[in-house]
């Protein structure tokens, strides 16, 4: 029977046939926890398994990505129960100075095409940017994936997006999947995947790729995948020492939809308070002053993000009393910001830089914003509260840094 | 223990005044956010629907063995596991919905709670509190207008250990 991306996926870890709207039981490739939710999966393993060996423990990891280092004593103390858990165990800690986990999962070359991995971050499905199967679940799923290697799902049915024309600069890929939440809303890819296809998937960066990915969540979906371009194929290349072996779906593969989208044009977009999907064309919004910018998180703290930001800002500096915090993705990331310089720039024109993580998107180690505040971060949410008690309006990190520079949109 | 995989239980119709079922139940008025607090399974039952207008009362009607019927969407909303324990601790035997919220179904899955998804259902054939019964194996029930989806094998597996956890056991 033909079948889309995931039901491939699915089907090379699972004994049964799949197919959509089947629950099947299906191996787990990779198994991990992080510091927020990793407790709770040490507290369910102690309590139902106590003294029983964890299967192929090479492939369990805990990272340490919200709080990191750990602000507060309570998450101090999460941070210090999985840290003793893992060295019972003989299982892996990527400690609070590596970055978040599912970026982590990708420099290192465990996450690639075909496979499957679960962990504690409801933005799991990023890993759709190399072609695997990433899931966040619950602290009880994950513990019982952490024993047995296996999960149970339900296969998810498949939205098939055809982007067509194309776009560029300073229209980015996190303009281009405002605009698709904008377009199909928060309940648009409910309990479903995506599969792209399209002409400006080729002009994409890696990074976009995750920024792409990364926003499913937002969008109510299980995962996504877009068509691999090169730029992909070359990150994993290196990653992994292989050529990668992507999965594509049947010719004949059983789509619940099929939507068009014409990006031909885009123009920068911008998510207003107090929700993800509430999206509108930046230059409705110019003029409106701003308090702060963060760059950073999951969306939007890799390396060509943050270069992004210091060609705009090179030799100038942000208006005043504007707070600009930068925070990359990754331990690598900031590695090569020193490399090329960028931590100068950055500095120089009034920045500040923090180590890697989160950052301002979980409460983290960069701050928050207060009452009355209007921030702009390229982050995937402005649920109110989630970055403080001011507003957040989610937009690129170019926008962000003309943003940091002027004062206003 | 094997658990037995044909069940017989009085029902509950959860409907409205126009006697529909009730679709869109959201995890508010199935267990209000104000219990929370409470983690013992025990002290969950009373506040079952407590927020439900219509059914207030239904933990004092609810009887052990019975089966709980509702519409499309059942339990959308938070993650709340006691929005399923709290029908365990009634003692209810099944819940047969239209459709489920997905983290809901995940969850009742995940404790063992019988949940069925109803294929058809002619609801002028059904008196409140009528007796049926339903063989969870292949989903046939010892009434013509009322189809069910049978157990998938991963709801049979962890419905028969008695949980997920009993289940990795294994
Ligand atoms: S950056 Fe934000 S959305 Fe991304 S993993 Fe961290 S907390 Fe979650």
């Amino acid at each position: 029977m033909s079948k889309t991306i995931v039901e491939k996926i699915i089907q090379l870890h699972s004994d049964e046939e799949v197919k959509a709207g089947k629950i099947v039981w299906m191996k787990i490739d990779i198994r991990t926890a992080r510091d927020f939710g990793g407790p709770n999966v040490v507290k369910n393993i102690e309590k139902y398994y106590p003294n029983e060996q964890l299967p192929d423990k090479q492939n369990i990891f805990f990272t340490f990505d919200t709080v990191a280092p750990a602000k507060t004593i309570p998450y101090a103390n999460s941070q210090q129960i999985c840290r003793e858990f893992a060295k019972k165990n003989g299982i892996k800690v990527f400690d609070v100075d590596a970055g978040i986990g599912t970026h982590i999962l990708m420099e290192t070359g465990l996450a690639r095409p075909g496979r499957t991995l679960v962990g504690t971050d409801s933005h799991f499905n990023i890993l759709g940017a190399v072609g695997a199967f990433g899931q966040g679940m619950g602290d009880q799923d994950i513990a019982f994936a952490f024993r047995t290697g296996k999960t149970w799902f339900e296969v998810p049915e498949t939205i098939k997006i055809n982007l067509k024309g194309k776009f560029s600069y300073p229209t980015t890929g996190k303009d281009l999947v405002l605009y698709i939440l904008k377009k199909i809303g928060s309940k648009g890819a409910l309990g479903k995947c995506i599969e792209y296809y399209g002409e400006c998937l080729k002009d994409l960066s890696f990074a976009e790729y995750i920024t792409l990915c990364s926003m499913m969540t937002e969008m109510g979906g299980i995962v996504s995948f877009p068509e691999p371009n090169q730029n992909v194929k070359n990150f994993l290349i290196e990653r992994t020492g292989e050529n990668p072996e992507f999965i594509y779906a049947d010719k004949d593969a059983k789509y619940c939809d099929e939507i068009v989208i014409d990006v031909n044009d885009l123009q920068p977009q911008i998510a207003c308070p107090p929700k993800p999907d509430n999206v509108k064309d930046v230059e409705i919004l110019k003029g409106l002053k701003i308090g702060s910018v963060f760059v950073g998180s999951c969306t939007n703290g890799r390396i060509e993000d943050i270069r992004d930001v210091a060609e705009i800002l090179k030799g100038k500096k942000v208006a005043k009393e504007i707070m600009l915090r930068i925070v990359p993705a990754t331990k690598e990331v900031y590695g090569q910001m020193l490399k090329e310089n960028l931590v100068q720039i950055l500095y120089d024109a009034g920045a500040i830089i923090s180590n890697p993580g989160c950052g301002g998107c979980a409460s983290g180690q960069i701050g928050m914003t207060g009452k009355g505040e209007v921030q702009i971060s390229t982050s995937n949410r402005n649920f109110t509260g989630k970055q403080g008690a001011g507003k957040t309006y989610l937009a690129s990190p170019i926008t962000a840094a003309f943003a940091a520079l002027k004062g206003e949109l | 223990m094997k658990k037995k995989m044909k069940i017989q239980g009085k029902i509950w119709l959860i409907i409205d005044k126009d006697k529909n079922l009730i679709n869109d139940i959201d995890t508010d008025m199935i267990f209000h956010n104000k219990y929370l607090a409470i983690t013992d399974i025990e002290k969950m039952g009373q506040y079952t629907f407590d927020n439900l207008e219509g059914w207030k009362d239904f933990s004092s009607k609810a009887k052990t063995g019975d089966l709980v019927i509702v519409g499309k969407n059942f339990g959308s909303g938070s993650s709340r596991q006691q929005a399923v324990d709290c029908f365990a601790s009634l003692g209810i035997q099944a819940i047969l919905a239209e459709s489920f919220g997905a983290i809901y179904k995940r969850n009742a899955i995940n404790s063992g709670l019988p949940i069925l998804q109803i294929k058809e259902i002619d609801l002028q054939r059904f008196n409140q509190r009528e007796e049926i019964e339903i063989n969870l194996v292949d989903g046939s029930t010892n009434s013509k207008y009322l189809v069910i989806e049978p157990f998938s094998k991963v709801q049979k597996d962890i419905y028969q250990a008695g949980n997920l956890f009993k289940f990795g056991k294994i």
